[in-house]
């Protein structure tokens, strides 16, 4: 697999290889030095046109324990700022050797666009609206520790789904691996022919919450307010935030996600965030084991050899 | 190529035109057609151009060519845009006024046209509805009237105030029937800003997918009708330009039915892409009006065989190579279509050639006023703008190949049938044996 941009990459075959590969890697991170030399000599660069210190600093660790070369490109203090089109900045980068490049972007498709021109491997860490597939692997992989399995699973993706890249990745993960995804947002939130993405739709979570095994709350915009999308964020939190009186309906097993950072009070209560249902943590920290299979997938010796052979 | 003086005959095709379909030589001179008949004997020194198994029409006529020239020249200049309408059998070319500065004033037509002066077609400057395209304040429509400018239009964007264009209307009225009157047309980009503001493409099933802001259709649905309407109470004619969608095909065939006096066109790319194209991220099929659906082109399509559609336009818009690089939101908007719009229309759409003439020579002609000169029937007297189509030909469209000084082709390595041969302009051939004379 040269390039990882969207979780259709990958099939149900290349998610569940991720998910082995990556319970190996947890187990290196449990080491006193939490360190392999399975990318070593290989350089990856983080080419980040957007903020992001979770999801760059999750990359870079993995990197790092793989044993990798790491270089880090931030858009505000390059070139672009002085007008270097995207292209004329992947060939830069390309010049100075590297092996691999992991892009996060405002623009939808970029990723694409850079894999289009790069000879490395390109690895998407997040595309405007359209897709951030190593997230969604964390979350299937942090579903999957519970030890449930994902056939008829109910999973309820909840809010701006319409904007989401989370939501649009998890659909496809999910729906690959046989659960049964319902979207649940208002119309202004949710995409045109939002039922074609292959899930179901509903616009009242509390006739959802009941059948919920996993709520996954997505994180509300405040600019969503003033785009006429929502009349406020109060009135968002009434009606899709899990408050606690929300979370006494969702059954006891169920799992409550949420990709971060969280927006207390609007997607959810401060008071439910210690409810022990809530899996966040756990998101986070199997954000270096799950990059770190999709780094050695990519770039390991057994890429090496399938792309030689 | 000698002198116009000579007399030069286009031998062994077959001459299409209003009055139907004859195998005829047709003979010309001084910039004129002399002779049309089955068989011209070529006097000593004339010029023969071989037109056996190839189809003679009158030279194609674009309502709607971006030549970027003032103020644009690295995309294109109005020379190279010239040049690539003569490969594609044009003989004239309406160029639109979105440029820097705007075509706004007598001013800048002077310089259009000066800089047209030579070139391989005629170049018919339109003119911006509104001061620098801005949409506020009447451009000066009797002076630019009284120049000869035939089409007013604000393309790139539609005049979005419902106050402001009634008024345009209302003034043209009254252009229209004064003394000397100059009849004028309305051209409008129908695309309601407050709708379509943040999206790059069709707002629908793949808009979705890609995680792409859309323009819904409603956008330009719903200037078609403010437009409809207002045209209703002013009498004006409004011409819609590209329009891109079923509802709007619909509702410009009911205003038709009313008596309305209202034209529209659409481009080659409306109906022989879809938004699908768009699953690449790749900023060639970034348009305003963007590609649709395939209900859509069906629909198009539909207009264009039952006659609710008069034109076939291109919407030439030449770019930069560099900046379709950039990703999908942030790239400008357009694709170049001069020299592959009558091969298109020829390949795709189930038409007789007839038809398809009609739509991109006579009726074209008729719109913008210029049917005294181009579009006209085959016949002795007439000006010799003129293009000979090889039906037959096969050939691979490549960006790059393309006379355009740039190469966003949207068709990229497409097979299509039918190319044209040569192409005559005033009595020259601007195109022989498929390469551009000048």
């Amino acid at each position: 697999m040269k390039d990882l941009l969207t979780i259709d990459d990958l099939g149900a075959a290349g998610i569940e290889e991720i998910m082995v590969t990556a319970d190996s890697f947890a187990e290196v991170c449990r080491r006193p030095v939490p360190k392999v030399p399975a990318l070593r000599g290989k350089t990856v660069v983080s080419m980040f046109f957007e903020d992001s210190t979770r999801t760059r600093n999750s990359f870079d660790t993995a990197a790092k324990r793989l044993s990798a070369d790491t270089m880090n490109f931030s858009a505000s203090a390059s070139s672009v700022s002085k007008g270097e089109s995207l292209r004329d900045t992947v060939e830069t980068i390309e010049a100075m050797g590297v092996d691999a490049i992991i892009v996060r972007h405002k623009s939808s498709g970029a990723p694409q666009q850079v894999a289009n021109w790069a000879t490395a491997s390109v690895i998407n860490a997040g595309d405007g609206w359209h897709a951030h597939p190593t997230q969604a692997l964390v979350d299937a992989y942090t579903i999957r520790q519970e030890g449930r399995s994902f056939d008829g699973l109910t999973i309820a993706i909840v809010g701006d789904i319409s904007h989401s890249r989370v939501a649009r990745s998890n659909i496809e993960a999910f729906g690959e691996l046989g659960a049964e995804v319902t979207l649940v947002a208002p119309p202004t939130l949710l995409p045109s022919h939002a039922e074609k993405l292959g899930a179901k739709v509903s616009y009242d979570l509390d006739s959802v919450i009941g059948d919920t095994d996993v709520l996954y709350l997505l994180r509300m915009q405040r600019e969503r307010m003033d785009q006429a999308l929502v009349p406020s964020l109060g009135e968002y939190h009434r009606s899709f935030g899990l408050t606690p009186e929300r979370a006494r309906r969702l059954p006891a097993g169920s799992l409550i996600m949420h990709p971060g950072p969280m927006n207390r009070g609007i997607e959810i209560s401060p008071e439910v965030i210690a409810d022990p249902r809530v899996r966040v943590l756990n998101q986070v920290s199997n954000g270096v084991p799950v990059r770190m299979a999709v780094l050695y997938l990519v770039l390991g010796s057994a890429a090496q050899d399938r792309s030689a052979a | 190529m000698t002198g116009s003086g000579a007399l030069h005959i286009l031998r062994g095709g077959t001459v299409i035109d209003q009055s139907g379909t004859r195998r005829a030589d047709v003979s010309w001179q001084h910039g004129r057609i002399a002779e049309v008949a089955e068989s011209i004997d070529p006097p000593i020194g004339s010029e023969i151009l071989d037109a056996s198994d190839a189809i003679v029409l009158a030279g194609l006529v674009d309502l709607h060519a971006h030549l970027r020239e003032p103020g644009r020249e690295e995309a294109e200049t109005i020379e190279t845009g010239a040049r690539g309408g003569a490969l594609g059998g044009y003989t004239a070319l309406v160029a639109m006024p979105n440029t820097t500065p705007a075509i706004d004033c007598p001013s800048v037509v002077r310089d259009v046209l000066a800089m047209a002066v030579g070139v391989a077609c005629e170049v018919i400057p339109s003119a911006a509805m509104t001061v620098q395209r801005k949409g506020e304040l009447l451009t000066p429509m009797g002076e630019l009237a009284a120049m000869g400018v035939r089409i007013f239009t604000d393309d790139g964007d539609g005049v979005q105030d419902p106050a402001l264009m009634r008024r345009i209307m209302e003034y043209a009225t009254g252009l229209a029937n004064s003394t000397g009157g100059q009849p004028v047309v309305l051209a409008q980009h129908c695309e309601v800003a407050a709708l379509s503001a943040g999206g790059y493409m069709h707002e629908g099933e793949w808009s979705s997918r890609l995680g792409i802001g859309g323009q819904p259709t409603e956008a330009e649905t719903l200037m078609i009708v403010r437009d409809i309407v207002l045209a209703r109470r002013t009498g004006a004619h409004v011409h819609f330009q590209h329009v891109s969608t079923a509802e709007g095909i619909d509702l410009v065939r009911q205003a038709k039915s009313e008596g309305l006096n209202v034209t529209c066109e659409v481009t080659t790319h409306h109906f022989t892409l879809t938004d699908a194209a768009c699953a690449s991220y790749d900023p060639v099929f970034k348009v305003h009006p963007p590609l649709r659906t395939d209900a859509d082109v069906a629909a198009i399509k539909a207009g264009l065989v039952d006659g609710t559609v008069d034109a076939i336009a291109t919407d030439h818009a030449p770019h930069e190579p560099h900046t379709k690089e950039a990703p999908f939101d942030q790239a400008p908007p357009g694709m170049l279509g001069l020299e592959s719009a009558i091969s298109l229309a020829l390949t795709e759409l189930d038409l007789p050639i007839e038809r398809i003439a009609a739509l991109l020579s006579w009726q074209p002609a008729s719109i913008a006023g210029i049917d005294d000169r181009h579009g006209r029937p085959i016949a002795p007297g007439e000006p010799a703008n003129l293009c000979v189509l090889d039906p037959n030909e096969r050939w691979t469209i490549s960006g790059a190949a393309m006379a355009s000084r740039s190469q966003n082709s949207p068709y990229e390595g497409r097979e299509v049938r039918g190319r044209i041969r040569h192409t005559i302009f005033n009595g020259e051939a601007t195109v022989l044996a498929g390469e551009a004379t000048q």
